[in-house]
């Protein structure tokens, strides 16, 4: 009676503990897109602030990549975004001292809408910006409209401008393609060298020296990436600044090197086991028509085990995709497009790790490095359910 | 009746396991020889030495000597693919290649160097024909080997072995996971091929080895037993442990 008992608190254990880490992993995905999309209802314009212009001023609405050039005075006139002839003047609101007294200011700065009013009315090629709690009944002038962050900005912008003021410009282009550079190349390299040993290792070593290789490859996926990101720094960066002859040597080509070394224990361990499970039969059939052990492993072996070699790479690029430290130790971290593996690139997940601390909790930038984590969480999504329907169709 | 294979003194030993032991006979051309014995007895061991195919395994040791054609396989200047070549092999399970039906025959003449598609084209259709298989599969050479029946799998697996012109087949167990009417179909063929090729065949079937071979060995753990004419072998046994066998009381 107590054993039957006994036996159902057990199983009554076991659901439990698998229900927790369900809604646990649900939990933590909710939550990760919760603050991604948040993002998407931010501007750009810095919290509390309003862009204004005279109200002669025909703009009506900019787009926060076309003011953040505003600013970073890339333009003389008003025509080349879409206003009148008038060339472009651009008051920074912390120059506002130099044209008027404290006095005129206020001790609080309750009196800047006053300001802003006049001096608006002495320039009016002027654009500026006021905090939102100054647009009161003293101030004249026209608010520009600065469109809401949109899901297609994110991928069209090409500067990552997270923190600069007051217009801050989230393009996450270059470091989705930072990550797929360096992920690709880690793929190029690793790829050839793991199939390589992996048919070494199941078609022609001998089975008791197999014994110790087989776990000293895997003890490589147990060695910490930041140790891994260490070598890099150390070695590979210096070297690749040598060979190439460049003035920096954190590049893609750093981070695909060190990855291409995480990736190969899983991509060995997978093709092996896939080469493994060939039956012996077909190799055998193909020997006996007088084909030589490699046009064996090359014509026969290798087709029959060709999924397990796919989901081996597959594999691979997610765990290339994925991996923050090394990479952030060693490929630079500029957020630029790159044009060459002899660039630094940034990557996602190292996007995340190096600026999570500073950015202020719940504001606009917290949630942008949270839309990177969706967008990452969905590249390693999209592989994971590929490698289902690989093995699965093999079934 | 000349022979085709000598088989002297042969001692075979996986590690320390004595596998075969003490074995000669000869086995002749353009014959049907049968092996037959209860599992473990050596037999297909002994088939698989023909071709070298055990040198695959490692830790194993042979002692004596196998000649084809006068020319001991075992001696160190043996050209293993050559060999091999002139050695079809059919398995226990039908294993083609995760190939189109075409390239499964083609294969074996494209691992020997044959470059001209005319040639190829022709042997794969003479290796088809040959294993009764040509009608069926000609309008569908280019769709993959797994699609076919076991049957047709396995005659598939004799034409992808024929196609290489070999002048030995040797034959493990090939109908055992086949259905009565792909038995048969298997049988007539190897009635058909005898005249141009040495069939050796392991099998666990005692009538299939009376219908279609013309010598039988019986090896029990590792030794022969006896060696004869199917015809005598199945009617008037010499030694006892033959006869049991073959009525059935062990094995």
């Amino acid at each position: 009676m107590i054993k039957k008992y006994f036996e159902k608190l057990q199983i009554a254990l076991l659901a439990i503990s698998s229900m927790i880490t369900t809604v646990t992993i649900f939990l933590i995905v909710v939550f990760l897109f919760s603050y991604g999309i948040k993002f998407f209802t931010n501007s750009s314009i810095e919290k509390g602030y309003d862009i204004v212009v005279h109200e002669s001023n025909p703009i009506q609405k900019l787009s926060p990549v076309i003011l953040q050039q505003i600013f970073d005075q890339e333009y003389t006139f008003w025509h080349e975004v879409g206003g009148n002839q008038d060339s472009l003047e651009i008051l920074h609101f912390e120059d506002l001292p130099n044209y008027y007294t404290e006095e005129q200011i206020g001790a609080e700065f309750e009196l800047v809408g006053a300001c802003i009013t006049d001096y608006l009315s002495k320039h009016p090629n002027a654009i500026t910006i006021i905090p939102s709690i100054n647009i009161d009944s003293s101030f004249k002038g026209k608010i520009v409209e600065v469109a809401s962050i949109k899901f297609t900005d994110v991928f069209t912008t090409q500067k990552w401008f997270p923190t600069s003021k007051p217009i801050a410009l989230f393009g996450i282009l270059p470091m989705i393609i930072g990550t797929l550079l360096v992920s690709f190349g880690a793929i190029v390299l690793a790829l050839p060298f793991g199939i390589a040993c992996a048919i070494y290792m199941a078609e022609i070593m001998k089975s008791r020296w197999r014994k110790y290789l087989k776990p000293t490859i895997e003890l490589l996926a147990g060695i910490p990436s930041v140790v891994y990101g260490f070598f890099g720094l150390v070695v590979i960066v210096p070297i690749i600044k040598n060979v190439f002859q460049l003035e920096v040597g954190e590049t893609a080509l750093a981070g695909s090197i060190i990855l291409a070394i995480m990736a190969l224990p899983t991509i060995i361990t997978i093709t092996e086991d896939a080469i493994q499970n060939v039956p012996n039969s077909v190799r055998e059939a193909s020997l006996s028509l007088g084909a030589s052990k490699w046009q064996t492993i090359l014509y026969v072996v290798l087709p029959f085990a060709k999924n397990g070699i796919i989901t081996a790479t597959v594999l691979g690029i997610g765990r290339a995709i994925g991996e923050t430290m090394a990479v952030l130790m060693v490929t630079g971290n500029s957020a630029i497009i790159p044009n060459s593996f002899l660039q630094p690139v940034r990557t996602i997940p190292a996007t995340i790790a190096a600026e999570l601390g500073e950015a202020p909790f719940g504001g606009t930038h917290f949630q942008a490095l949270f839309t990177l984590g969706c967008i990452l969480f969905l590249f390693s999504m999209g592989i994971n359910l590929y490698v289902n329907y690989t093995s699965r169709s093999k079934n | 009746m000349s022979s085709k294979i000598e088989i002297t003194n042969l001692n075979f030993y996986y590690g320390n396991f004595h596998a075969l032991k003490n074995i000669s006979f000869t086995i002749p051309e353009n014959q049907v020889t049968a092996f037959i014995g209860p599992s473990g007895c050596g037999k297909s061991t002994l088939l698989r030495l023909f071709n070298r195919m055990n040198d695959l395994i490692e830790d194993i040791h042979l002692d004596g000597e196998i000649k084809i054609d006068g020319k001991n396989i075992y001696s160190r200047n043996t050209d293993l693919i050559q060999l091999r070549k002139n050695i079809g092999m059919v398995f226990q399970k039908p294993n083609p290649f995760s190939k189109t039906i075409f390239e499964n025959v083609a294969y074996g003449l494209k691992v020997n160097g044959v470059k001209d598609t005319n040639e190829i084209n022709s042997q794969v259709e003479s290796a088809l024909t040959k294993a009764a298989l040509w009608d069926e599969v000609k309008d569908k050479l280019n769709k993959s080997a797994l699609a076919l029946s076991g049957g047709q799998q396995q005659r598939l697996c004799i034409a992808r072995c024929l196609a290489v012109r070999p002048e030995i087949i040797l034959m493990d167990e090939p109908a055992s996971a086949l259905d009565p009417i792909s038995t048969a179909k298997i049988e007539e063929l190897i009635l058909e091929l005898k005249s141009k090729y040495t069939i050796i065949i392991v099998t666990h079937n005692m009538q299939q080895a009376s219908r279609i071979s013309d010598k039988t060995a019986f090896f029990y753990l590792g030794e022969l037993i006896e060696y004869g004419s199917t015809n005598q072998l199945f009617t008037a046994p010499k030694i006892e442990r033959t006869q049991n066998y073959i009525t059935g009381r062990f094995g």
